[in-house]
């Protein structure tokens, strides 16, 4: 049995590190509790940054909700530069050592670079992560654009292609693949959201890529695409993903690199050979960790849900004691998106699902839930504006249900299984 | 004061929007949107919003004393 801890540092003071540190105290947890955060500001939220922050709605103030009696202690804009998991110790980029009992590792993504340093460099070129970002994007939105350019076919590029169109700025969404979102949501899905996007005017292009940019004084004037079209804008946003924040780790001997911070069910950091590093722990987009809904594949899941719910279980399992006590982390991934006035949810991983089911609503009402199959089995499913029935596929995904769920059923006589 | 829903958890009962006119809105047919700092004015609307929320996913605190730090212990 391992003793209480009396110390715990939880680095990463955004969504996952901050409901740690509420679970720790609901949890009875009455130590001394430092939460170290690389960025200036208390805890906020990021999903309304690509949404109603960047279109002016409501405040821009998105800090999370702190319980009073938190008892924390907050050190912002003090980025964790190593880790010494000999000596329980973090070291901070001032020279300040944090030492610890238990550790909790959350610190998430950054947004990844445009490739190109010297076009990342112009005035005009963004990318949208931070609130910072947002606040500077936002601002560059309402100084009338003649046209936002937006690069990646991922949700972010979607939703602010949604914002631009909000307030009427004409916009041109490049996307790499051939289908948008196909990633998260399949083909049929993610063609029918790129539908919705032409009709509210967005110029959509597929398999389009940039060649280069060109600039004028520092500022960026226009794209050249692969194709050779030249088109004229001054604003352009580059939303090709993240980079996991795991350089700090270097040296420290535990297993991380781009794909995560290994963990294992109980959400226990491991060392690069593979055993338990005593005390310290991982949760959100940073950890790397085996689904047991997937067959125990690692994934790391970049979703508000999953960091909220694996910070709870690592906070648990922190006070556990010894391991017989600990949980498994086996949170069912999910998200929303919201976006030309839909809403997108989904629940479970769709990645290899060979089949489609639609189980409420249609395509053509663009109201519907569909539900994922792999291999005979529900593995996920999606709803478009159908909020309301998507939770009851909760227990078909996490049991692995016969897919589709209700085929020939009484009152659902018409399902069709086609390709996802 | 400091509000967040959680957005995986809300169905678009839209009771919020009700309870709390100004302060959620819906977007289409159930995106919802809402101010995630409140004047404290407005503490008691938003505490009925969350109390009408069939889903309990409204969540709000108010303001941190220190808005910079807090030293524990």
């Amino acid at each position: 049995m391992t003793t209480p801890p009396e110390r715990i540092v939880v680095v990463g003071a955004s969504l996952a590190g901050l409901a740690a540190a509420h679970a720790l105290r609901e949890r009875g947890f009455a130590g001394r509790l430092t939460l170290v955060g690389a960025e200036p500001h208390r805890p906020y939220d990021r999903p309304p940054l690509s949404k109603q922050v960047l279109r002016g709605l409501y405040s821009a103030d998105t800090t999370l909700p702190c319980h009073p009696e938190l008892r924390a202690e907050f050190r912002f804009g003090q980025p964790a530069t190593r880790l010494d998991l000999a000596g329980r110790v973090v070291e901070c980029e001032d020279g300040s050592r944090l030492p610890y009992d238990r550790l909790l590792i959350a610190t998430g993504t950054r947004a990844r670079p445009w490739p190109n340093p010297a076009e990342a460099a112009l005035a005009g070129v963004f990318t949208l992560r931070d609130r910072d970002d947002a606040e500077r994007l936002g601002a560059h939105l309402r100084t009338k654009l003649q046209r936002v350019v937006l690069v990646g076919g991922g949700f972010i590029g979607f939703e602010v292609a949604s914002t631009c169109r909000d307030l009427d700025i004409p916009v041109t969404l490049l996307v790499r693949d051939a289908v948008p979102l196909a990633a998260a949501l399949g083909p049929r899905l993610g063609g029918l959201i790129g539908e919705v996007a032409r009709e509210k005017g967005v110029d959509l292009r597929l398999e389009s890529e940039i060649e280069r940019m060109e600039g004028a004084g520092g500022r960026l004037t226009a794209v050249i695409l692969k194709d050779g079209e030249r088109i004229e804008t001054d604003c352009l946003v580059a939303a090709i993903g993240t980079l996991r924040n795991v350089e700090w780790l270097d040296g420290s001997g535990l297993e991380a690199d781009a794909g995560g911070l290994r963990c294992d069910a109980f959400c226990r950091a491991l060392r690069a050979d593979g055993r338990v590093a005593e005390g310290v722990f991982a949760a959100g987009d940073v950890a790397r960790w085996p689904n047991p809904h997937d067959d125990d594949a690692l994934v790391a899941v970049e979703h508000w849900g999953n960091a909220r719910a694996q910070a709870e279980t690592a906070a648990a399992n922190m006070l556990a004691g010894d391991a017989s006590a600990m949980r498994r982390h086996d949170h069912l991934p999910d998200f929303w998106s919201q976006q030309f006035g839909l809403t997108i949810k989904l629940v479970g991983l769709t990645e290899g699902a060979d089949a489609l089911a639609v189980v409420h609503g249609s395509f053509k009402e663009r109201r519907l839930v569909a539900a994922f199959g792999k291999g005979g089995r529900t593995v996920a499913a999606a709803a478009i504006d159908s909020a309301r029935w998507l939770p009851a596929y909760k227990a078909a995904i996490r049991e692995r249900a016969p897919f589709p769920p209700i085929e020939n059923a009484v009152d659902q006589p018409r399902i069709r299984v086609q390709e996802p | 004061m400091k509000v967040v829903v959680d957005l995986n958890r809300c169905q678009a009962y839209a009771q919020c929007i009700y309870a709390a006119p100004g302060h959620f809105a819906l977007h289409g047919r159930e995106a919802l949107v809402y101010d995630p700092s409140p004047d404290e004015t407005a503490r008691g609307a938003i505490e009925r919003a969350i109390h009408a929320c069939p889903v309990r996913a409204i969540t709000a605190y108010p303001d941190a004393a220190d808005a910079t730090a807090g030293e524990a212990r």
